[in-house]
């Protein structure tokens, strides 16, 4: 398959299951919603090494927030329900708790509840205050800036993680142009967030190492300067390839963030440089969800 | 299906008891079966359709015309369903109410939703003393759910009050929220002395400062994050708390009662 001159080609991007939830974020201005956000969602790019991977859904407008606050949605996934929940707490009473003016809300309510400001309220020395309105729990834990308000839970859903395409261009420059654009497209996309660095990854990995320690190790296949030292999947013009990685709250949220994703890169095309489009898998036997390019791009 | 009506045929002397009255007991029956159920009354009882006149079948609206004041446990553990009352009711009304909705357009007595678990209940009135308190001997008031009285109510309102709301768009009498172990009492109106009296948690929202007690401390004005989202939560209400002129988020916090635990708050509207 040939999109604007861009190879597509006939592999697919191996996913897999995860558990997830969404909190929102909100302050007293846009400005503070964003900066706990990011503090939340920081040094999360993998769960490798990371214990989760998180990311900025989208910033709410005051009118989509519970206490009609500016605010931003993020979402988290870890590999198990125990772990998320570590993870949750952790960042939520670290990055959020700590920032002016914030509170923190559940942004799913349905699946499993864990605890978001359940165990965070214990800060308050006994001078916390719950809240039950609508059949939902508050905290308020009283701070040194006034009260910090939290929802005692938030829902855990099964989720979907690692879905992924490669950009293979013929410089660094646009390839790093072409993913932007990619990601300025697949930002719009609603429960799915790319929890790498400005959404794009350089250091694709592999399976396994000549290393026992080392699980993963860098995707030798793909490193430009190999070439013609390692059996090679890029073809001598190739001189850069990024990665995209996803993770989504459902297949079809994959799927069509991956889309969008692969059209903002084809429509830059081959005149920009663009020279295939690939994915990551390791045969299929890993991951129980596929995702084909071609049938994604059909 | 029309709503299983009871129409009133005659005021008694004595009290009586409608606790058999309520959608969760009626489920299912015809309206001959519940025409025999016997009401106490007084020392004696008194069949249902000697007191009242039956229309409609559909048990789980019931509606009761031409109540008065002598109709105590109205609604008494209602587990879903709607019971409207036309009239003023006794004691008891929505007594340990599990679920559903009680509509009163007159005034009750006392111990309306006392020990009240969960559900929606509204009156158009006055009510009583003990409004949402607990019975005497008892360690806990209302559990849950959501009281809105439109007119004043009496003394004690939510003594030993554990959890729910209860919005009062009147005036409140003395010992509002006495002994109160949580929940949140809302009173547009004035208060009565002795507010909050011994109250360990819990949260008093005030619209007019009242006169506190000594052992109530001024913890300064506040902007609070949670006040819009109770707000927010009145919104279907027909009522005042629901109108947008009503809402604020800034108010003076006065934290007690010291003499017990001292965890509540009296919360007052700031200008």
């Amino acid at each position: 398959m040939i999109i604007n001159g861009v190879t597509i080609d006939e592999t697919f991007a191996e996913a897999f299951g995860m558990k997830a939830t969404r909190v929102i974020i909100t302050a007293l201005n846009a400005k503070w919603a964003m900066i706990s956000a990011q503090a939340m969602t920081g040094f999360a790019t993998s769960v490798i090494a990371c214990g989760c991977e998180a990311g900025i859904e989208r910033v709410l407008d005051p009118t989509e927030t519970p206490d009609g606050r500016p605010g931003v949605a993020v979402l988290i996934f870890a590999m198990g329900g125990k772990s998320l929940a570590k993870q949750l707490e952790t960042r939520a009473g670290q990055c959020v708790l700590t920032s002016p003016t914030s509170a923190l809300f559940a942004g799913i309510d349905e699946g499993v509840h864990i605890p978001l400001g359940k165990n965070l309220r214990y800060f308050g020395d006994g001078f916390q205050i719950s809240k039950k309105i609508m059949g939902k729990r508050y905290w308020r834990i009283p701070v040194m800036d006034g009260e910090f308000l939290t929802e005692e839970t938030t829902g855990r859903i099964e989720a979907v993680g690692g879905g992924n395409f490669l950009v293979l261009a013929q410089s660094q420059e646009q390839a790093l142009a072409a993913c932007e654009a990619a990601i300025e497209e697949m930002r719009k996309i609603p429960n799915v967030i790319m929890p790498f660095p400005g959404g794009v990854v350089r250091s694709g990995s592999k399976v396994g190492s000549k290393y026992p320690a080392l699980g993963a190790s860098s995707n030798d296949a793909f490193c430009p300067t190999l070439k013609g030292m390692t059996k090679t999947e890029l073809s001598m013009d190739c001189e850069s390839v990024m990665e995209i990685v996803i993770d989504g709250l459902s297949k079809e949220d994959i799927d069509k963030s991956m889309r969008v994703g692969i059209q903002a890169v084809c429509d830059l095309g081959k005149e920009n440089g663009i020279l295939r489009i690939s994915a990551g898998n390791y045969g299929g036997k890993l991951g129980p969800f596929h995702f084909h390019l071609q049938e994604i791009m059909a | 299906m029309s709503a299983l009506t009871f129409v009133m045929k005659q005021r008694l002397d004595q009290r009586v008891d409608m606790s058999p009255l309520v959608c969760n007991l009626l489920e299912g029956l015809t309206p001959a079966e519940i025409a025999k159920i016997e009401l106490q009354n007084g020392k004696r009882k008194i069949r249902v359709d000697e007191l009242f006149r039956i229309k409609g079948s559909d048990a789980q609206n019931i509606i009761i015309e031409g109540s008065f004041s002598k109709l105590d446990f109205i609604g008494k553990q209602l587990d879903g369903g709607s019971i409207t009352v036309m009239g003023d009711v006794g004691a008891y009304l929505g007594q340990e109410m599990k679920a559903g909705t009680i509509k009163v357009d007159g005034n009750t007595g006392i111990y309306a939703a006392c020990e009240m678990k969960n559900g929606y209940l509204e009156i158009k009135g006055n009510a009583g003393d003990f409004l949402a308190a607990a019975l005497p001997g008892n360690k806990q008031g209302m559990k849950g759910g959501t009281v809105l009285i439109k007119g004043n109510v009496g003394e004690r309102a939510g003594d030993h009050m554990r959890r729910g709301v209860l919005l009062i768009e009147g005036d409140v009498g003395d010992y509002c929220g006495s002994r109160m172990i949580a929940g949140t009492i809302a009173v547009m109106g004035t208060t009565g002395r002795y507010l909050g009296y011994a109250m360990r948690r819990g949260t008093l929202l005030l619209w007019n400062q009242p006169q506190l007690s000594a052992t109530f401390n001024d913890c300064g004005i506040h902007t609070l994050a949670f006040l819009p989202i109770l707000f927010a939560s009145f919104k279907k209400l027909n009522s005042k708390f629901s109108q947008d002129g009503a809402r604020f988020n800034r108010v003076q916090r006065y934290g007690g009662d010291m003499a017990e635990m001292g965890r509540g708050e009296v919360l007052v509207k700031s200008s």
